[in-house]
């Protein structure tokens, strides 16, 4: 069976969620921040008369901060509500099969390890499936 | 009357559509007769058409319903099984209710129409009169039906082409005597057939057609669209502000305009009176009062007031709550009422109108009053309070107490009232949409009961501050008024008590919180120049220290994720004219998370002592206008002082006007009023005074104090003044705010007074309800 996943890149890594959970892809906005949020919560932005929370990546999975260039954006929903993803670079969308699904290895440790469901194996990299819910905090 | 018309005016509305629903099953059921969802769609509808015409006295309605229910009703359990005798005088019957309610509109009686042949057929058919066999005959009505129908139609639509022929021929020559008598023959019947039931209603529009139901979300979803559009609105107008484009300019203004109408006019749709909610009062009030063994009389007044559907159902248990609390305890017995001098019965009043962008509801009793002693104890003895905390409290602050969780003062638990679980779930669940309760208490005089419930969740005027940077949106209801201070006063004036800043406003002490310190922010302005917006909640006043005041504009309130909610500062968010998104505080929050809870009941007296009693107490502001002169202006004319750049005061032929608020402010300068001579600096100290939605700003050269009544007076007057008087050593002129308004805006008494005289008018008791 196979899924296809769409992909982007955070501090190197190619991470991915399911394609359907994802609404659109956008440049970086304007963000409202909002003072005594959690870390993670990178401000608000309008996306067309809704506002929506900025969730940066990195903080949930202890990735440093970004030194340069503008985040992409990845709209996707999460319980029902639409949440903006931070990520560093937008890739394809791929076509992954079940079978070269893996478990995240047992030395995969700290926050990271509640956040990735697995890698998928591609012939030139490895895929890791995010939990987009529990990144986001929910 | 009216009131009984607009009930039978819902009531056809509702039936009409009842009908049509009848129509409808009855269609079904001709396909799947004997369908018990259908019948029991069918009872339910007759069902209903008999249980209000018989609340509302349409006598032969209910009896014909009433058999009809019958019949259904066996039907639908089966004791009967549906034969064509049977659907003939079932539709005999829906006939009748159509007829009878065809009779209702046209003149609010049953009219002539006769339902007693009607009845005794459905009566004989319960009674197994009828056979009740063969399912032969019914295609043979329905045929015979049909034909009739179709024989009739072809009759008109023959009849009208003939005569318009024959009009035409007519005009040409003389027709032939014969085809016009077979012409006319089958017109007149045809034309009554057509007319007949037009005839009754005559012009005017039946009820069912001039008003539709329309599903709540639809206008949900329209509302939050309009909120939308008066967003895109608003960066439209901000962004046209910029530009030189003439046209632009007017084009935004006219959206501007429509978008605000629009707006109403949306908002007007989700708007129900609140009698919706009053409706169901009497009843509650007649059954407790039988329960508690009182007499009570319920007036009403401005039951037309108008709120949010919405709303309308959150303030529901509260109002009831509340109503049933002043039968409960507010009022007395008969006997303690009579022995303390009053009428045996008890007065219940409910008065809703609008004010300010908000809906008061208030709910007094003429009772016993709340004696402030009996909740000190209750407090000491519930362990809620300590005795040196009530000590600092006097009595209308003890009042307000009857609002803390887990209090009750019922002696004994009865099951109207007395669980403990009473005014603080009133209080949570009207504060939960943004309003606001208050109790006032006289002893053996009575209650009042004040809620204040904004017009709508949806779109609120919020004033637009800046913090650190970002900006951020305080609703206006929050919002008592603005302290402006420059460095040098912002240095000087912020004092401290203990570790806890406060500054002096008008002479009472403000604690002052620091927005920078509460969301943990640097502060966001050097020069040192400050703003205080002193914020009141709960009665609870406090002054929230910002960088700068923006502007005041509407917006429209977005949800946040429950992730931010839960941070406990910010009540939603929402988006600026600019497109960015901005935090809307929630001064509640702020309220509780900053001030402790004891301390706070404290200064709602002091608000109070400030604005509702200013009258009584006769406090007067004392203001310089040069020359050392002082005058005296009563508090009760002072609605906000304010401090304004020179540079904004403009010219409008002879007269000085300031932009305030998106409104002209006419201004006068008390100096050349009350020909002194005052010193020109580049901010101008204006008291603005509002009344029935008219301003006018009076410009002194300072503020100086505010006294209590100044008793000393002397009528040596000059123009423009009433007398003077001696305060402190020193003599006062007071000055007749009257007319220096009118210097200002010489309509503004005979506008704000007609607005008035319209109000009473309209607030006179309505009804009373025994």
């Amino acid at each position: 069976m196979s899924t296809q996943l769409a992909t982007f890149t955070l501090d190197g890594h190619t991470l991915a969620i399911a394609v359907e959970q994802v609404q659109e892809v956008l440049r970086s906005q304007t963000r409202t921040r909002v003072p005594l949020a959690p870390p993670r919560v990178a401000g608000l932005v309008n996306l067309r008369g809704q506002v929506l929370t900025a969730v940066d990546l990195r903080v949930p999975l202890g990735l440093p901060p970004r030194t340069e260039g503008e985040p992409m954006v990845v709209v996707v929903r999460v319980g029902g509500e639409p949440v903006s993803l931070l990520v560093d670079t937008i890739g394809d969308v791929v076509e992954v099969d079940e079978r070269d699904f893996e478990p995240a290895p047992d030395t995969l440790t700290g926050a990271a390890r509640e956040l990735i469901l697995g890698a998928y194996k591609l012939p030139d990299r490895l895929v890791l499936a995010l939990d987009a819910d529990r990144a986001v905090g929910l | 009357m009216d009131d009984t018309d607009e009930i039978v005016q819902e009531f056809l509305v509702e039936s009409h559509e009842n009908l049509d629903q009848l129509d409808r099953d009855f269609v079904e059921l001709e396909r799947e007769p004997g369908s018990r969802e259908l019948l029991a769609s069918v009872f339910r509808t007759i069902h209903t058409i008999k249980g209000t015409s018989g609340f509302l006295a349409f006598s032969r309605l209910e009896a014909l319903t009433h058999v009809g229910e019958n019949l259904l009703a066996r039907l639908r359990d089966g004791k009967l099984t549906m034969t064509a005798p049977i659907a003939d005088v079932l539709l005999a019957m829906v006939d009748g209710v159509r007829e009878l309610l065809a009779a209702i509109e046209v003149d609010g009686t049953e009219g002539s129409v006769e339902v007693a042949p009607i009845v005794a057929r459905i009566q004989a058919v319960l009674d197994g009169d009828v056979p009740v066999a063969a399912a032969g005959p019914a295609p043979v009505v329905e045929t015979v039906v049909e034909t009739v129908v179709e024989a009739v139609v072809e009759d008109v639509v023959e009849a009208e082409v003939e005569s318009v022929v024959d009009a035409v021929v007519e005009a040409v020559v003389e027709p032939a005597p014969v085809v016009q008598a077979a012409a006319v023959a089958p017109v007149v019947p045809a034309e009554v057939v057509a007319d007949e039931p037009d005839v009754p209603t005559g012009a005017k529009r039946s009820v069912a057609d001039s008003s539709i139901r329309v599903d709540v979300d639809l206008l949900d979803s329209l509302m939050r669209q309009v909120g939308e559009l008066v967003l895109c609105r608003n960066q439209i107008v901000r962004q046209a502000g910029l530009q030189d484009d003439v046209d632009l300019v007017r084009a935004s203004q006219r959206l501007n305009l429509i978008a605000s109408e629009l707006q109403e006019g949306v908002m007007k749709t989700r708007m129900q009176p609140i009698d919706h909610l009053w409706s169901k009062l009497p009843r509650v009030v007649r059954d407790l009062g039988a329960q508690c063994g009182k007499q009570v009389r319920l007036e009403m007044v401005g039951r037309e007031t108008e709120l949010d559907r919405t709303l309308l159902e959150a303030v529901k248990d509260p109002l009831t709550h509340l109503v049933r609390n002043a039968v409960d305890h507010g009022l007395e017995g008969s006997a303690d009422r009579v022995a303390a001098g009053k009428s045996a019965e008890g007065v219940l009043t409910l008065r809703a109108f609008h004010e300010g962008g908000q809906v008061v509801v208030e709910v007094t009793d003429d009772g016993a009053g709340i004696d402030p002693s009996r909740i000190r104890a209750k407090m000491l003895e519930k362990g809620l309070r300590t005795a040196a905390q009530l000590d600092r409290l006097n009595s209308v602050e003890v009042l307000q107490l009857i609002f803390t969780p887990g209090f009750s003062t019922a002696a004994a638990v009865t099951n109207v009232s007395g669980r403990g679980v009473g005014m603080d779930v009133v209080k949570t669940n009207i504060e939960s949409i943004g309003g606001t309760i208050e109790i006032e208490s006289v002893l053996g005089r009575g209650t009042t009961c004040r809620l204040r419930i904004p017009l709508t969740l949806a779109i609120v005027s919020s004033l637009t501050i800046e913090c650190a940077g970002d900006r951020y949106a305080i609703p206006q209801v929050n919002l008592a008024e603005l302290v402006a201070l420059d460095s040098t006063q912002a240095a000087s004036s912020l004092e401290r008590v203990g570790a806890a800043e406060v500054f002096r406003l008008r002479g009472m002490l403000l604690p002052i919180v620091r927005l920078s310190d509460v969301l943990e922010l640097d502060p966001g302005r050097a020069d040192g120049q400050l703003v205080i917006a002193v914020l009141q909640t709960d009665g609870r006043r406090f002054g929230l220290l910002v960088d700068r005041v923006l502007n005041s504009e509407e917006i429209v309130v977005k949800p946040l994720s429950s992730q931010l909610k839960s941070i406990g500062i910010y009540s939603g968010a929402t988006i600026l004219g600019d497109g960015a998104v901005a935090l809307i505080l929630d001064v509640q929050a702020l309220a509780k998370r900053c001030m402790r809870q004891d301390s706070l009941e404290r200064d709602l007296a002091q608000q109070r002592g400030d604005s509702e009693h200013a009258a009584e107490l006769d406090q007067v502001l004392l203001a310089g206008i040069g020359e050392g002169r002082q005058v005296a202006i009563p508090l009760s004319m002072v609605t906000r002082l304010e401090q304004v750049d020179a540079s904004r005061v403009e010219r409008v032929g002879r007269r000085e006007v300031i932009q305030y608020r998106g409104g002209i402010l006419p201004t006068i300068r008390l100096d050349q009023h009350l020909h002194a001579e005052s010193a020109r600096g580049d901010e101008l100290t204006v008291i603005v005074y509002t009344s029935g939605g008219r301003s006018v700003a009076l410009v002194v050269e300072e503020i100086v104090d505010i006294v209590d009544d100044v008793d000393v007076r002397s009528d040596i007057e000059d123009d423009g003044l009433l007398g003077s008087a001696v305060v402190r050593d020193r003599v006062i002129e007071l000055l007749d705010v009257r007319s220096a308004i009118q210097a200002a805006d010489p309509n503004f008494f005979t506008v704000t007074e007609a607005v008035a005289a319209g109000h009473s008018v309209a607030t006179e008791p309505e009804a009373v309800i025994a």
